[in-house]
C-alpha cells in the first residue's frame, strides 16, 4: 500500500493485486502494536486513504500467469482481467507458522494453547472468546520461538519481532487479568530496535513479569484443566515444570503461500530460508536479477512494520528510476 | 606458621574459574567426531525433556557446557545416569547429534579413565 501511494505520487500508475478480500494483511487482525501501543488502525488508515481513488486495487485476486511481451509484463488475474505493467513490485508477506506442526505444545488439541495471533483477535474483541475470567487468578505462560530458531520446524532463522510481541502481549495481560502471573520463558531475548529493551524493563519493574530463560520441551494438560509445561530454568540450571491457566505460542513468520507461485512465474531466487533473496543484502534489497522485478516487506523475511514501510519508500524510488531509465 | 595462626584469617582457594588451566583434550576429541558439539545455544530443551533428569539431578546441557569449558571432572559419575533414551536428541532445536556426543564422551572417558 505505501509503495503504491508512492509511486501515484511520482506520477506512476499503479495496480494493486490482493489475494484476500480486503487489504491491511496481517496488520489488519493485529489490535495493538509496539513500541507505542498505538492501534493498528493507526497504522491502517493512513495508508489506506493515501491509495484511495488513485491506486487500482483488485481484490480477491490471485495470479494465473505473467508473461513478459515486447518489455511489458503481462499478468493474467483469477477474475479473468489481465494487467500490463512496466514493472512488478512483489509484496507477498509472510505466513505465520502453523502452530499444530509443533504438536509438543498441544496447539488444536487443548482449549487453553493459543497463538499470539489468537490473543491479538481476543484483545481486539473479533473472536468473542472467554479466555479467563477477569477476576480470577492463575498463570499464564508466553512461549517464546514456536516454529523459530527450530530445525526440527524446518524454521532455522529468528523471526526476530515475536521476542518485543511477547513482551506486550504480557504486559497487555497483565493489565487486563490483573490476578494472572505472567511467565516467558524465552532462549534469548532480542529487543533489537528503539523502545524495545524500555518494553522489556517495563514489564519486569511494573508488570511483574517474569522471564525464564530456557525453552519448553513439551505442554500436556492436567486432571483440573490446567496445562503442564516442562523446561528447565537454564540459569538455575535444574529442570521444572509449572501448570498454567492459559499458554500463548509466538508462532515465527514462515514464506507466504502464495510467494512459491510467484516464484515460480517469475524465476526468482530465493535463500536457504525460503524467503525471496535480493541482489545484494546492502546495496540492492529490493532489486532481483530480473529486470523490473522488485521485492519490499516481509517477502524477503521477517520485518516489523516500522521496516516494512520504509522499505516501500525506498523501492518506490528504486521503481521510479527504473522506469524513468527505461523511458 | 599457618596464616590464620599469625594474621586471624585463613586465604580460601580461588573460587572463579581459570579457563586458561582448562583442559580442552576431551572437547576437541568430540569436536573432530561430531563438530555440531559447539552448535548448542542453551535452550535446556535436552534437560527439559530428559527421562533421567526426572529421577536424578543429571543435567546434560551442563554436562556439555562444562566439557566445553575444559573443566572434565566427575564425568563418568555424571555420564553413568543417562539412560540413553535419546529424547533429548529429538527435541534439540540446533539438530546436535547428542547420543552420538553421550556415546563419544563414554568411549573416550572409558579409553582414559583420566576424567573419571
Amino acid at each position: 500500500m505505501e509503495a503504491s501511494a508512492r509511486l501515484t505520487e511520482l506520477g506512476f500508475n499503479v495496480v494493486l493485486v490482493e489475494r484476500q478480500g480486503r487489504l491491511g494483511g496481517h496488520v489488519d487482525n493485529w489490535d495493538f502494536l509496539f513500541p507505542d501501543r498505538k492501534p493498528a488502525a493507526n497504522i491502517l488508515n493512513p495508508l489506506k486513504d493515501a491509495i484511495n481513488y488513485k491506486v487500482e486495487v483488485k481484490l480477491s485476486s490471485e495470479i494465473s500467469s505473467i508473461k513478459k511481451l515486447n518489455g511489458q509484463y503481462v499478468t493474467s488475474l483469477s477474475t479473468g482481467d489481465f494487467i500490463k505493467t512496466d514493472a512488478i513490485l512483489v509484496a507477498t508477506g509472510f505466513d505465520l507458522f502453523d502452530a499444530v506442526k509443533k504438536e509438543e505444545y498441544g496447539y488444536g488439541i487443548y482449549e487453553k494453547v493459543i497463538t499470539a495471533a489468537d490473543l491479538e483477535e481476543y484483545f481486539s474483541g473479533k473472536n468473542g472468546h472467554k479466555l479467563l475470567r477477569k477476576d480470577g487468578r492463575g498463570k499464564i505462560g508466553i512461549l517464546h520461538c514456536v516454529g523459530s530458531r527450530d530445525e526440527k520446524a524446518g524454521n532455522e532463522y529468528c523471526s526476530k519481532v515475536c521476542c518485543v510481541t511477547g513482551v506486550k502481549q504480557a504486559m497487555k495481560l497483565r493489565e487486563y487479568f490483573p490476578g494472572y502471573e505472567v511467565y516467558c520463558f524465552y532462549m534469548d531475548l532480542r529487543m533489537f530496535g528503539r523502545y524495545f529493551e524500555d518494553l522489556y524493563k517495563e514489564a519486569q519493574e511494573k508488570w511483574g513479569v517474569q522471564f525464564i530463560r530456557g525453552r519448553v520441551s513439551e505442554a500436556s494438560e492436567t486432571h483440573d484443566n490446567k496445562i503442564m509445561v516442562k523446561f528447565e530454568d537454564t540459569l538455575a540450571g535444574k529442570p521444572m515444570k509449572i501448570s498454567l491457566d492459559l499458554v500463548i505460542l509466538l508462532t515465527g513468520f514462515v514464506p507466504a503461500a502464495g510467494a512459491l507461485q510467484l516464484k515460480e512465474l517469475l524465476s526468482l531466487e530465493t535463500g536457504k530460508d525460503r524467503f525471496f533473496k535480493p541482489v545484494d543484502e546492502h546495496l540492492k534489497r529490493n532489486h532481483t536479477s530480473r529486470q523490473g522485478v522488485f521485492l519490499a516487506g516481509a517477502c524477503t523475511g521477517p520485518k516489523s512494520i516500522a521496516e516494512s514501510i520504509t522499505e516501500a519508500r525506498a523501492v518506490a524510488l528504486e521503481i521510479s528510476s527504473f522506469l524513468k531509465n527505461n523511458e | 606458621m599457618m596464616v590464620k595462626d599469625k594474621f586471624g584469617f585463613s586465604i580460601h582457594a580461588d573460587n572463579q574459574v581459570n579457563l586458561d588451566k582448562g583442559d580442552y583434550s576431551l572437547l576437541q576429541k568430540i569436536m573432530a567426531a561430531e563438530p555440531g558439539f559447539l552448535n548448542c545455544i542453551s535452550c535446556g530443551s535436552c534437560t527439559a525433556s530428559c527421562t533421567a533428569a526426572s529421577f536424578t539431578d543429571f543435567n546434560f546441557r551442563v554436562l556439555c557446557q562444562n566439557v566445553r569449558r575444559g573443566q572434565n571432572t566427575n564425568l563418568m559419575n555424571e555420564l553413568s545416569k543417562c539412560m540413553f533414551c535419546g529424547k533429548c536428541r529429538l527435541i534439540c532445536p540446533r539438530g546436535i547429534n547428542t547420543r552420538k556426543i553421550i556415546s563419544l564422551l563414554h568411549k573416550e572417558l572409558s579409553n582414559t579413565m583420566q576424567y573419571a
